[in-house]
């Protein structure tokens, strides 16, 4: 491989543009964050995505500079940003809401920044005109904001707070307040200007498909501390704890006790009298320690007849199916109660479908395909 | 679509004409010819020369508007930022006591206000006029001006603010170029009260006013007191003329403007 | 700095314009009357230790025996309630039409009651003067229509203050009820029907009980004015008329008896401030519920 693929965070020479050093927040007797540490690096597009009321809003607004850290150091390119007002900080922000002025055009909303810095006419008027031109709206300079549709009003928002050309562009939910159909094509299209602006984008967000779709690396935050920061595929495949493992995606949690068996295997006693599960994992466990298997139902195959070469097979009864177009999520219940989802593609017509109601079905899965968690 | 019933055709009908039909009465009088206001006595329009050439109902006028212009414009200045105090301020000391003596004039007896303003100009030996009549109704006006202005406030989308500060404004600059200009509205409507009110006041300029200073509600009240008059007919009728004519061009303004915004957003949201 | 010059200036305006007053009144209350300019004792002139030791609550002893004043609070209050419920009963039918009506019509009826507040509150009194005196418009109508032979007295008496102070409050009861009328919802009044109400009874079980916040709101508006009320008692109402904001201007202008006018305002003030907080409560429990 001769590009070099974009990981500034396993290069210990890079020096972060955003640091988080055991930053507390307080409310009163709210803790919002508490003892956080985070490295942010140039160029990243980096989400925070928690349910609300994670912290992860209070992180965006204390880089914002709306509200200071009660204990620990921010610091953007190697200053402490604390003593900076927000008037001040080489940071932006896309509001949720927009926050648009009403009273102002499109045009004078993306120089309303540029004007504070009093740049020449010439110059501004070429930056807005870039901006407009960044995010398609050049029809659209001299409406006012309640003359676009909402969709529009995203991008100048988008365009006004990028206008500045900011370090570093904070994204509050910025797709939140668009329908679905929208919402992906907006996602493409914020990735695409965030490369080809070049600037460090951190984006807020409770919808874990947003935060995976657009980001480098997603740090998935509750009460607020940081559960992991991973890229998407490892935040998927690879979950550090069972809150992950749970809030991103659907996933099966069989709790279990485990014996080592080999160098990197593992066998699970998951009931009584069944035979033990096979799995792998990189992790050391002690013998007898109590864990749990996380698997994600795509990788549960169901057949009819028991797999002859399969390493993982259980034997259970089809109690529900949920369609969904493209899927088929099979709701399977094995022995000991436990009710298993496994899910096949509809490469078919469903009037073919191979299994209905009250079928007893064969669940298979390698020894890969699961994760091996703690407690 | 509901139907009114006979009942409330009928509560609708009496009560608007109870509240009107005192003012109709009073404008169909101030154009009748005879002295006796009780009387018909054919179409005239001399009480309405008489006015204007009664000086002293001039000279009163001249300093009702005077006062309260400037009386207006300072409660403006003040109640807004009494709002912007008691909406933004934050926590400060004695913010309990500032915001008692907000909401305490818009309740208090109007005798008592001007009982209380007067013994203070006396007691500090202000003379009584012009400015001491100012001083008062801006006191009484600010605290409705602030009303106004703060509710507006408490719906104002902070983000607005925040977004200003975030492009690079002084908190000064985005109370100038972003939370002005959109309150606007509030204010101005907040200036019209204020306004109103000074014009209106009877009370408060009898106790602060001195015999250099007369306004138009005191010498309408000592003409009053002797009994009905043509002249004050006419009087009144100009007054209500003016006010029924403001009010009704405010709120078509203001509906023609609504309309228009929603017609905009529909057009841009299916576009 | 800019937070301190902002919060400073309207907070120092009001304490010198507004609570730096009431002080004085409070003090002159407890001060004598005399023949001098001003026209009281003790003054700080006279020293702090005079001046401290010459006040009393003598003003207040006065006001006590002397049952003109005992009468005028009575009567005040007795007018401001008598008349609040006057209020309410000739406004709730009209808030409640107006809730009722269709929804295009509702912008206009809000602008008519509106109207008659931006009018000058003296010229609405003064209206009053032409229909209600002996050869007035009222009498002439009921002479008329032979309902009475003999011209009725009605100004210059207590009925005339309270046809007036009905007819200028007015406004203030109709806007909080029909506000909160107009939130409530119409299905409200048919399921109760659909549950065995009848019309009256769902009026009295549904809509009374949730227009109630719109109900104080509106008593309290109409109340507390009326019971400091000077215009009106003194243009409509005759020498028999006793309220106290008639008294205390009076005492003030007439009589020029300050420490005694002082001290009428400060019991007036005491009288109000409870209705003053049960407004400010019902207030808050409104926009508690709203939240």
């Amino acid at each position: 491989m001769n590009q070099s693929v974009f990981a500034p965070w396993d290069d210990p020479t890079q020096k972060p543009l955003i640091r988080f050093k055991n930053v507390t927040k307080r409310f009163g007797d709210f803790t919002a964050i508490d003892d956080l540490s985070l490295d942010i690096f140039e160029q990243e597009f980096f989400a925070l995505l928690g349910p609300s009321g994670c912290g992860k809003t209070t992180m965006m607004r204390m880089l914002a500079g709306f509200e200071t850290p009660t204990s620990g150091v921010i610091e953007l390119a190697e200053q402490d940003i604390a003593p900076i007002p927000p008037n001040k900080r080489a940071v932006n922000m896309m509001f949720q809401s927009y926050a648009l002025f009403p009273h102002l055009s499109v045009y004078e909303n993306i120089a309303f920044g540029l004007r504070r810095d009093n740049m020449p006419k010439a110059d501004l008027d070429a930056r807005v005109a870039e901006m407009l031109k960044l995010t398609r709206l050049e029809k659209f300079a001299g409406r006012k904001p309640h003359q676009i549709s909402g969709g529009q009003r995203q991008r100048v928002a988008l365009a006004r707070s990028l206008a500045k050309a900011p370090k570093l562009l904070l994204l509050d939910e910025p797709l939140g307040a668009l329908d679905a159909k929208l919402r992906q094509a907006t996602q493409f299209e914020l990735m695409d200007i965030q490369e080809k602006t070049g600037t460090t984008f951190v984006i807020v967000t409770h919808d874990q498909e947003e935060a995976m779709t657009v980001a480098s690396r997603v740090a998935v935050m509750d009460e607020g501390r940081i559960m992991q920061v991973e890229t998407p595929e490892r935040i998927y495949e690879a979950p550090n704890s069972l809150y992950v493992a749970d809030f991103i995606g659907e996933v099966n949690i069989i709790p279990c006790t485990l014996r080592q068996t080999g160098e990197d295997r593992f066998a699970l006693d998951w009931l009584e009298g069944q035979a033990p599960f096979t799995a792998i994992s990189n992790r050391s466990f002690s013998d007898g320690q109590a864990g749990h298997l996380a698997l994600r139902p795509e990788k549960v195959s169901i057949s009819a007849e028991r797999p002859a070469d399969a390493q993982n097979t259980v034997q259970g009864k089809i109690l529900d199916i949920a369609y969904l177009g493209n899927l088929s999520t099979y709701h399977v219940e094995i022995p000991g109660g436990r009710i298993i989802k496994a899910q096949t593609a509809n490469t078919r017509r469903i009037s073919r479908r191979s299994y209905t109601w009250e079928d007893t079905v064969w669940l298979s899965w390698t020894p890969t395909a699961g994760v091996l968690l703690e407690q | 679509m509901m139907r009114l019933s006979w009942f409330n055709v009928t509560s609708l009908t009496l009560g608007f004409a109870f509240l009107y039909l005192p003012m109709l009465i009073l404008i169909i009088y101030s154009f009748n010819e005879s002295k006796l206001v009780t009387v018909w006595a054919g179409f005239s329009t001399k009480w309405y020369g008489e006015l204007l050439q009664n000086e002293a109902f001039l000279e009163a006028a001249w300093v009702t508007l005077k006062v309260a212009v400037l009386s207006s414009t300072f409660a403006t200045v003040l109640g807004t930022m009494a709002a912007y105090v008691l909406v933004r301020g934050g926590r400060f000391m004695g913010r309990t006591l500032f915001s008692g003596m907000i909401y305490a004039p818009l309740v208090m007896p109007e005798v008592i206000t001007g009982l209380s303003l007067l013994l203070l100009f006396i007691g500090i030996g202000l003379d009584r006029g012009v400015l001491t009549i100012v001083l008062a109704h801006t006191t009484f006006s600010m605290c409705f001006v602030s009303v106004v202005v703060s509710s507006r406030l408490l719906t104002f989308d902070r983000s607005l603010e925040e977004a200003a500060l975030d492009l690079g404004c002084s908190s000064f600059e985005a109370f100038r170029l972003v939370t002005l200009p959109i309150i606007a509205p509030a204010v101005i409507s907040g200036w019209l009260l204020a306004f109103t009110l000074s014009l209106d006041d009877l009370v408060i300029a009898s106790f602060t006013a001195g015999p250099a200073a007369t306004t138009l509600p005191i010498k309408i009240f000592s003409a009053v007191r002797l009994g009905v008059s043509p002249e004050i007919n006419a009087l009144s009728t100009i007054m209500i003329g003016i006010v029924t004519v403001g009010v009704i061009t405010a709120s078509i303004a203001s509906k023609r403007n609504v309309l228009r915004q929603q017609n905009e957003e529909r057009a841009a949201a299916q576009s | 700095m800019q937070r301190f010059i902002l919060i400073a200036v309207p907070y120092a305006w009001l304490l010198a314009l507004f609570l730096v007053p009431f002080v004085i009144v409070f003090k002159i209350s407890l001060s004598d009357i005399a023949l001098a300019i001003p026209p009281y004792t003790p003054t700080l002139k006279d020293g702090f230790a005079a001046f401290v030791a010459g006040l009393d609550f003598e003003n207040f002893a006065f006001l006590a025996s002397d049952d003109l004043y005992w009468k005028a609070y009575l009567s005040s209050l007795q007018i401001a309630i008598l008349s609040t419920f006057m209020t309410l009963c000739v406004g709730y039918p009209i808030a409640y039409a107006m809730a009722r009506a269709p929804e295009e019509w509702r912008p206009t009826l809000m602008m008519l009651v509106i109207l008659p507040f931006w009018t000058s509150f003296l010229i609405r009194v003064y209206a009053w003067i032409g229909i209600l005196s002996s050869e007035g418009f009222l009498n002439q109508f009921l002479l008329w229509t032979g309902i009475i032979n003999d011209p009725l007295t009605i100004l210059n008496t207590n009925a005339a203050v309270y046809i007036g102070i009905v007819y200028t409050y007015l406004p203030f009861m109709i806007l909080p009820i029909y506000a909160a009328l107009d939130r409530l919802d119409g299905s409200l009044i048919e399921a109760a029907e659909d549950l065995g109400c009848s019309r009256l009874q769902a009026f009295w079980l549904v809509t009374i009980p949730l227009s109630r916040n719109g109900i104080i709101a509106g008593c309290f508006l109409v109340f507390i004015p009326a019971l400091g009320e000077f215009v009106i008692p003194s243009l409509l109402g005759g020498s028999e008329t006793l309220m106290i904001g008639k008294v205390l201007w009076e005492e003030f202008f007439n009589n020029r008896d300050w420490p005694v006018a002082s001290a009428v305002a400060v019991i007036l003030l005491l009288i109000l401030i409870v209705p003053i907080v049960l407004f400010q409560r019902n207030q808050q429990r409104q926009a508690e519920e709203e939240t």
